[in-house]
């Protein structure tokens, strides 16, 4: 077990104040916090190595490509990808999922299958709607139930040759839903479809090995496990991302450019067009060197606790529904969604934000889990590894507090 | 009462208050005193959609003035629709489009009219003034 104020001590800014409270940062679902350490790599590179990379013949030049591509090393071994090649930098999760849909418009046509979750982040719905759009295939949608899974049988049912592609939430940000990915992998391979896990919310919490699940995409962003915004992966098997079309064109993702006929660049350079962040893909790989530190082991320690503890806190208000899987399933991260009868989410927020303390509130870019729990929103608690447990005390204390308030 | 008295008399009010919780328990009894809309326009044309609050407004012309009645599923939007309803409601239209909102500025809720609250009022603002402005050009 590590040492919690030690860890909080890396963090700068969880020693701030907010409206004249101690902060109580619990919106890590939104994103995450950083060590100094990922600060400090960030203005390094600005003062020591800055230039563009893959391009110039000078040592500024080289020495940026260098720790550029050694990130794309650190994250290919962070994930067990087969290939570096095989691990793209994007600019986030959202980026990532429209460069395969985008792709996948030239294979797609009319009486084509494309399933989302009913658990998907509107990321994650959105880019598939619109590549039906364009193709003519037809959106199905695996349906969950009451405690926020997604319902495996039905699942199957929804599988068949005309199923081209399978995307689905590694963990789900409005519940903290843990779904069996690899299971539903394996069974869209029986069936010749192509599967992408949306990790977004997965990679602060574990480790994914690609290999191991098998799947044929697996996305994230950086800004959620103490990387920089503006930065994030997409991981492609490499016989997919050879098959899919560019996305952008530009510099940098050519071979050949000429008025008569271009040519593109190989793995990964075919989907890294442009300048890319290049202090953030770097810094990237220092927050991934930083979590490996503190180890996934201590995080999903500490995480427990804080899960089994806030649950059992916020259980005895009365009035209080937590929404997603019970904690005894195993399936939870540490997320917990939740309402107090008669009172919307948002007054709740709104009063105990002047607490100091940060939550999320709404529908949390999931609108159809809210349209299917028939509620307009709710309030999410989602803990990282530097939250504890007196923090908890302090929001369940100033939840109180607002429901008198409010009743 | 004009627009500039009522809202110099609600700045007056919030002076009293020494921290939020007392700003908002004040703000909280204001929405729940706050009369609703009819049920009967509390329709989809009456809606303003907010990401966290949902606000319903009418409006209605009476004796040369606007009559606005508001209501919302979040109590704390409905306590600041109530202030607004009091500063703009029972107003000439020509008013109205004149009017600022800077006193929300002063009474500290400055926050709750930030478009990322995305609470619908900042909609709502934007409705109250286009009502005002259908009024004045049908004459």
């Amino acid at each position: 077990m590590f040492d919690i104020q030690k860890v909080r001590a890396d963090f700068p800014i969880l020693s701030q104040k907010v409206n004249g409270k101690p902060l109580v940062y619990f919106d890590n679902g939104a994103t995450s916090q950083k060590p100094q350490v990922v600060i400090d790599a960030m203005a390094q590179y600005y003062s020591e190595i800055n230039a563009n990379i893959h391009r110039g013949v000078h040592t500024l030049s080289q020495l940026a490509t260098d720790a550029y591509e050694a990130s794309r090393l650190k994250i290919q071994t962070h994930l067990n990808a087969k290939f570096s090649h095989e691990v793209l930098f994007t600019s986030g999760t959202t980026h990532g999922i429209n460069l395969v849909a985008n792709g996948f418009a030239s294979f797609l046509k009319p009486g084509d299958e494309v399933l989302v979750s009913a658990l998907e982040h509107h990321s994650n719905i959105v880019p598939w709607q619109m590549l039906c759009e364009k193709t003519g295939a037809t959106l199905k949608v695996i349906p969950m139930n009451l405690q926020g899974e997604l319902m495996q049988s039905e699942y199957e049912k929804l599988l068949s040759e005309k199923t081209k592609i399978v995307t689905v939430n590694h963990i789900s940000n409005a519940l903290g839903t843990i779904n069996p990915v690899k299971e539903m992998i394996a069974k869209a391979h029986c069936f010749g479809a192509a599967v992408l896990i949306d990790g977004a919310q997965a990679v602060p919490h574990l480790i994914p090995d690609v290999q191991d699940l098998d799947c044929d995409f697996y996305v994230f962003s950086g800004h959620k496990i103490c990387g920089p915004t503006g930065t994030g992966i997409l991981y492609g098997k490499e016989a997919w991302l050879n098959k899919l079309p560019p996305y952008q064109g530009g510099g940098e993702m050519i071979k050949e450019v000429s008025f008569e006929k271009t040519t593109y660049a190989e793995l990964p350079h075919k989907f890294e067009a442009g300048t890319p962040n290049i202090s953030g893909g770097i810094v990237l790989g220092v927050a991934i060197d930083y979590m490996n530190k503190i180890g996934f082991g201590n995080i999903q320690e500490q995480e427990k606790l804080l899960l089994h503890y806030g649950t059992e806190k916020l259980l005895a208000i009365e009035g209080l529904k937590i929404y997603g899987p019970e904690v005894s399933s195993g399936n939870k991260t540490s997320v917990i969604s939740f309402n107090i009868d008669g009172i919307h989410p948002y007054d709740i927020g709104t009063i105990i934000d002047k607490k100091g303390i940060a939550v999320r509130t709404g529908h949390h870019c999931a609108q159809p889990i809210m349209s299917f729990f028939e509620i307009p929103g709710t309030i999410r608690a989602s803990f990282a590894f530097y939250n504890t447990i007196e923090e908890i005390d302090t929001m369940v204390d100033a939840i109180k507090k607002a429901k008198v308030m409010l009743s | 009462m004009n627009i500039q008295a009522i809202q110099e008399e609600i700045i007056a009010e919030f002076s009293m208050f020494d921290d939020w919780d007392e700003r908002f328990q004040y703000v909280i009894d204001l929405g729940k005193n706050l009369p609703l809309v009819e049920q009967q326009f509390k329709t989809d044309d009456n809606v303003i959609k907010g990401c966290q609050s949902k606000v319903w407004l009418h409006a209605e012309e009476k004796d040369n003035k606007i009559i606005f009645t508001a209501d919302s599923d979040a109590i704390i939007t409905k306590g600041i629709i109530a202030i607004l309803i009091r500063v703009f409601s029972n107003q000439k239209a020509k008013d109205i489009l004149e009017a600022n909102t800077h006193f929300i500025d002063e009474i500290g809720l400055k926050e709750q009219l930030s478009p990322t609250r995305a609470n619908g009022l900042v909609s709502m603002i934007k409705q109250i003034k286009l009502y005002a402005l259908g009024f004045e050009a049908k004459k």
